[in-house]
């Protein structure tokens, strides 16, 4: 709570804060529309937010909680037990298998980062080229991308794997970010941005200053575009740092590893039973410190994706 | 915009003939898209033209010890067809669609029109909180569920208790579908919410005004002019959720590693692509598992859109 807040109060731009305002009075407006219902509507809004928060509760308790404090019946599952294991927890993690734990955040990171940005330049470059020029062939490439749009990545992952594997570049990083470069939603998202915000009239006036296209694009587009670049990163980011089947299937060494896979293969180990070690805790700990960036980096950047994320949806 | 740009276009367009000079000039000029769109049209081609091409190219082969690759046309599109595996994980991801898109509309929707009548900071509040999933990974969602669900770690049987019942096992092959409706509602509503509330906070409040001088409740404002006005939203997330429903792979896959038995391998057709290719070495019949789930999944997209394309903005 006290994180949303100051969130929102640091460095507010005036922009934002007339928007406040205007919201403040729609929602006056509104509240006299239903009349008398807004207990009502805050108490299914806790009834929400129960439900939202409760496994993420259950993660920072259990996070906290020893091998044998999982399974105990002494504590409840959402409350804290009397030991106090997270510190633990986390040195186990940072020494067990020469620590790991932290091989696979760092690659994580890695991918996420690199196939975020990679990502988020190609689809800038092309988005901007959609909207802003009227080139051969323009209607049907856009026609295909539209159509990409609707093809399931998944689909992609055996036969790419196949051809990587000719290439001899399975099982290295580059089997990993080179499929995630692909984004041909946020080419659309930045296409249909670019039409709203970058007049022609301005680039019109910027050539007859005798500007060049790149410089057009560099110095006059993007600036204005910001918005999406933030959108689009988020959005590659986030698809990077979750998706699950694409490494699972390109790597195979655990040093190459992303963190979804690799706490996979723990969970994978601990309920195996019999000769398989429990890693209870570790792969409990090790969730929730992986959880923690791109949360915290949510609740930090609301001020940006809360709009952008709707970029598509609002035309 | 889209018209103002037309308009400049058709300009361009009529005055062209007149100059011809400059008409090459602008031609020249417009040439720069392609340059543009080369980096990523490269990407597009290697990493999809070609592994799509490569997918239907193996589809048609079959490798065998004895012969090596062979042509042999559609056969594996025939075993696809006729292999009841396959046609079991089909029907099985198109019930959760039936299911689990409706759900997740469902609570975004509402959450999202709640939303939109309230400014106070436990609004606010919520809106975060219920999003946040959407920040943590399908793989951790499905397996924090894992322990809820589990009789050994998770509260349900505490939870029951109290009442006086018995919990039910969650992760048996009964349950599990509703489980895993129950993750995916979990990890997707949050996203689908900010998106519709966007598209809710584009509406032109005068409008309701004007409804509401025309004594319209705050219910039929919801249904009759916010619902209508944030179609285009609303179509989107259903593709995004169909999309995603059809490629159903993260959460059965970790939920199978503690629900022993109630999750077999060929759950859904991309668990059973994987186990082909990987466990048993058939990459041609795997790939043709995948395209055929593509043209599937590609197919009731477009057909969806389609439908709706009165009020989708997509083909604009």
């Amino acid at each position: 709570m006290s994180v949303q807040t100051t969130g929102g109060a640091a460095g507010a731009p005036p922009t934002e804060r007339t928007a406040r305002r205007r919201r403040g009075r729609e929602a006056d407006q509104a509240a006299r529309g239903p009349g008398g219902s807004r207990a009502g509507s805050h108490l299914f809004l806790l009834a929400l937010v129960l439900y939202f928060v409760t496994p993420l509760w259950w993660l920072v308790v259990a996070a906290t909680k020893s091998n044998s404090g999982l399974f105990a019946s002494s504590s409840s599952p959402l409350w804290f037990a009397d030991d106090f294991s997270f510190v633990d927890n986390v040195r186990r993690l940072t020494t067990y298998q020469g620590g790991i734990y932290w091989t696979w955040l760092g690659n994580s990171f890695l991918y996420a980062l690199t196939a975020g940005v990679g990502a988020t330049l190609l689809a800038l470059l092309a988005g901007y080229g959609f909207a802003k020029y009227r080139f051969r062939g323009r209607n049907a490439a856009f026609a295909l991308l539209l159509g990409s749009v609707m093809v399931p990545l998944t689909a992609l992952v055996i036969p790419t794997f196949v051809l990587l594997a000719e290439v001899e570049l399975v099982n290295t990083r580059w089997a990993v970010i080179l499929p995630s470069l692909l984004s041909p939603l946020g080419v659309y998202l930045v296409r249909v941005y670019t039409q709203d915000v970058v007049p022609d009239e301005m680039l019109d006036a910027g050539r007859v200053d005798g500007a060049g296209e790149l410089r057009l694009f560099f110095q006059v587009a993007l600036p204005l575009l910001r918005p999406a670049i933030v959108t689009v990163l988020l959005l590659s980011v986030v698809a990077t740092w979750n998706n699950y089947f694409l490494a699972l299937t390109m790597v195979r060494s655990p040093e190459l590893l992303p963190i979804t896979v690799g706490l996979a293969n723990w969970q994978a180990l601990s309920s195996g039973g019999a000769g398989g070690e429990t890693l209870w805790n570790l792969v409990v700990t090790g969730a929730f410190l992986s959880v923690l960036p791109l949360v915290v980096a949510f609740l930090a950047l609301q001020k940006y994706w809360q709009s952008g994320l709707a970029l598509g949806a609002i035309k | 915009m889209t018209t103002t740009s037309t308009t400049a276009g058709a300009e361009r367009a009529t005055s062209s003939p007149h100059r011809t000079r400059s008409g090459r000039i602008e031609r020249n000029r417009q040439r720069w898209g392609w340059f543009f769109l080369t980096p990523f049209a490269l990407i597009f081609l290697v990493l999809l033209v070609v592994p799509l091409g490569y997918a239907f190219w193996m589809s048609l082969h079959t490798s065998t010890l004895a012969a090596g690759e062979s042509f042999t046309g559609l056969a594996n599109y025939e075993r696809a067809f006729t292999d009841p595996l396959f046609l079991g994980g089909l029907t099985r991801v198109g019930a959760f669609v039936a299911v689990m898109v409706p759900i997740q509309l469902g609570v975004a929707l509402a959450a999202a029109l709640v939303l939109d009548t309230l400014a106070t900071r436990l609004s606010r509040f919520s809106r975060l909180m219920i999003f946040v999933p959407y920040a943590v990974p399908g793989m951790i969602g499905a397996l924090m569920w894992g322990f809820l669900y589990s009789p050994r770690f998770g509260p349900a049987t505490d939870l029951f208790g109290l009442v006086g019942a018995t919990a039910p096992d969650f992760l048996a092959p009964g349950t599990v579908f509703g489980s895993l409706v129950n993750i995916v509602t979990w990890q997707w509503s949050g996203y689908y919410m900010i998106i519709i509330y966007a598209a809710l906070r584009g509406i032109d409040p005068s409008l309701y005004e004007a409804a509401r001088i025309d004594g319209a409740s705050g219910r039929q404002i919801a249904l009759r002019i916010k619902v209508p006005m944030i179609s285009a939203a609303l179509v989107m997330v259903v593709v995004f959720a169909l999309i995603g429903t059809l490629q159903f792979f993260t959460e059965p896959s970790i939920l199978s590693n503690v629900a022993a038995g109630a999750i077999p391998v060929h759950y859904t057709p991309n668990l059973y692509a994987y186990g082909l290719a990987f466990s048993y070495q058939q990459f041609n019949y795997a790939s043709t598992i995948s395209f055929a789930l593509g043209v599937i999944v590609f197919a009731f997209s477009y057909l969806f859109l389609f439908i709706t394309r009165k009020r989708s903005g997509l083909n604009s």
